[in-house]
């Protein structure tokens, strides 16, 4: 594969399964917050 | 106190808003829409695409639904008396849509049984359309039922039926939380297969390789709008009925930023998968890629089953393994384009969920046999162009502007998504909304309305597929036409329930 299709490859994956990741990520990470604040 | 349904979790209402968004569309109409506009650049203007549409209008319609409580209809009567009609509108549109996607799914099923002794052999157009489908009339005539398409039809129906008689916790989320998971497995063991074909880096490097010179051209940022649009069933009443049932405590920005990127990232895993395996034909055949590329039916039915014969070991297994994927898929699509009716009956004309299952669902079934007949090919291709162009984007267009512009409630569903949202909405969903979403679609409703009034595609009398002009009207025109003129008739008929619980249930939306 050429240099600048990899480079897109690269930069589509890490936008669109790291943005996946990353809402995810701060879903999971506030619900456990909300369930620490309520059980407190 | 209203008893409406409700979703048990909050993964459980992401998955099922995700197997909405996940269907037929993203397996076979992204990688050729990317293909032809630019490949990998084409990634800049879809990016751009779902962050000011896909992503903020999912936001508005979570709003909307979780806001109103209400399927589409009364969701937009609780908005405003005078604007039910649009509900209705969307509605119809996912009747319409449901009745030839069930169909499609049933071919699938077939196929998924042909792959067991490969019974497509090798020349795989012609078993489509004259072993199969039995298409030897002409366009616009519909010949008899087609037992092979008739069973499995009756099969999807029954499932896609008695999951919802479930109902919505025990029924569609436990169905999403099996079938989303699975398709998941097996569409990543068909990407780890097809990446790991000879010949698919060829594939992939055509895929990625970007074309900037194409980003300047409005028609690839309007195919990236389109693409964004039709692949996240937003603007007719999917979304709006789904969040109508998310608990009064429930996230709505982030549930929206899950479901945008993860109808995205199955999109771009079923790029890669697809790219490689056009990759492995291409070598094969000794042709460029250029010659292998299709989209849409031909790709699954006709191109797939020709480069499954070609695989080095387990043709079989990954063959049932890909039509198991499209029917996955399509299920869960399938489920919540049904619901939307089901919903707008039971709320209206307050009838039990059984029985709007019963009437609206066996209504679709009875239609979706015309699809069934050996005409039935043509029928479904002018319906699913029309009802998608002139159903799906005009709905969203109106939608768009009625919120942002007539009605003027940006600021207020903003509010409410910020009261309960761990991400706070700004300034860039009301401009996405007001400006940039509305321009985008209004643009693209003209160049349509342009080129199929003008006759201006690429066929012989000019007319989508080079089809008759009284096909074309009555097919097409009048099937688009009449989702919104019955969706208006009904929405001037009398609500069941007297005006004032349907008051007092507005009054405690409001507190």
């Amino acid at each position: 594969m050429s240099g600048s299709a990899v480079f897109v490859m690269i930069i589509g994956v890490v936008v669109i399964w790291g943005g996946l990741a990353a809402s995810i990520t701060n879903a999971v990470k506030k619900s456990k917050d909300q369930n620490a604040k309520e059980s407190s | 106190m209203e008893n409406r349904s409700q979703w048990g979790t909050r993964a459980g209402f992401i998955l099922a808003a995700v197997g909405s968004a996940v269907g037929l569309g993203n397996i076979w109409r992204f990688p050729s829409v990317a293909y032809e506009n630019g490949g990998g650049a084409f990634f800049i203007p879809y990016l751009f695409a779902l962050l000011t549409a896909g992503i903020p209008i999912l936001i508005m319609e979570f709003t909307m639904g979780h806001k109103y409580r209400g399927s589409a209809p009364l969701t937009y009567r609780k908005m405003h008396k005078k604007s039910e009609w649009i509900g209705w509108w969307g509605v119809l549109v996912a009747f319409t849509i449901s009745t030839y996607y069930s169909v499609i799914i049933a071919w699938a099923i077939s196929y998924s049984i042909f792959s067991i002794n490969l019974s497509w052999g090798e020349d795989t157009e012609s078993f489509l359309f004259n072993d199969y489908l039995q298409n030897t009339v002409d366009v616009g005539q519909t010949g008899s039922l087609v037992p092979g398409v008739f069973i499995p039809l009756i099969i999807v129906w029954l499932l896609v039926l008695g999951i919802l008689f479930r109902g919505v916790k025990k029924g569609i989320e436990i169905a999403n939380r099996i079938f989303i998971p699975t398709l998941l497995v097996i569409f990543l063991i068909i990407v780890i297969r097809a990446v790991t074909l000879p010949g698919a880096i060829v594939g992939l490097e055509s895929f990625f390789a970007p074309d900037f010179s194409k980003i300047l051209s409005p028609n690839v940022w309007v195919a990236a709008y389109g693409q964004i649009f039709f692949s996240l069933s937003i603007a007719f009443a999917i979304m709006i009925t789904y969040s109508s049932y998310l608990p009064k405590k429930s996230d709505i920005t982030n549930n929206a930023f899950i479901t945008g990127f993860g109808n995205s990232s199955f999109e771009l895993l079923a790029g890669i998968g697809v790219f490689s395996v056009l990759g492995f034909m291409a070598t094969q055949s000794g042709v460029a890629i250029d010659d292998v590329v299709a989209g849409g039916v031909g790709l699954a039915f006709v191109v797939f089953p020709k480069i499954i014969n070609e695989f080095p070991a387990f043709s079989e297994l990954f063959g049932f393994l890909f039509f198991a994927s499209l029917v996955l898929a399509g299920l869960t699509s399938l489920m919540s384009i049904t619901e939307t009716y089901v919903a707008g009956l039971v709320d209206k004309f307050k009838i039990s969920r059984t029985k709007a299952v019963l009437f609206g669902g066996g209504l679709a079934a009875v239609v979706s046999f015309l699809y069934a007949s050996q005409g039935g090919m043509a029928f479904l291709d002018a319906v699913d162009y029309f009802i998608n162009q002139f159903g799906v984007a005009f709905v969203g267009l109106i939608e768009v502007i009625l919120v942002a512009w007539v009605l003027r409630k940006v600021g207020e569903f903003k509010d409410h998504a910020n009261g309960i949202s761990d991400i706070r909405l700004g300034s860039w969903w009301t401009i996405s909304l007001s400006i940039i979403t509305p321009l985008v679609l209004g643009y693209m409703m003209f160049g349509l309305f342009k080129q199929n009034l003008l006759k201006e595609f690429a066929t012989e009398n000019g007319n989508y597929e080079g089809y008759a002009d009284t096909f074309i009207l009555y097919s097409g025109w009048f099937v688009a036409a009449a989702a919104l003129i019955i969706g208006i008739l009904i929405s001037l008929t009398k609500w069941k329930k007297s005006e004032k619980a349907y008051a007092d249930t507005e009054s405690k939306e409001v507190n």
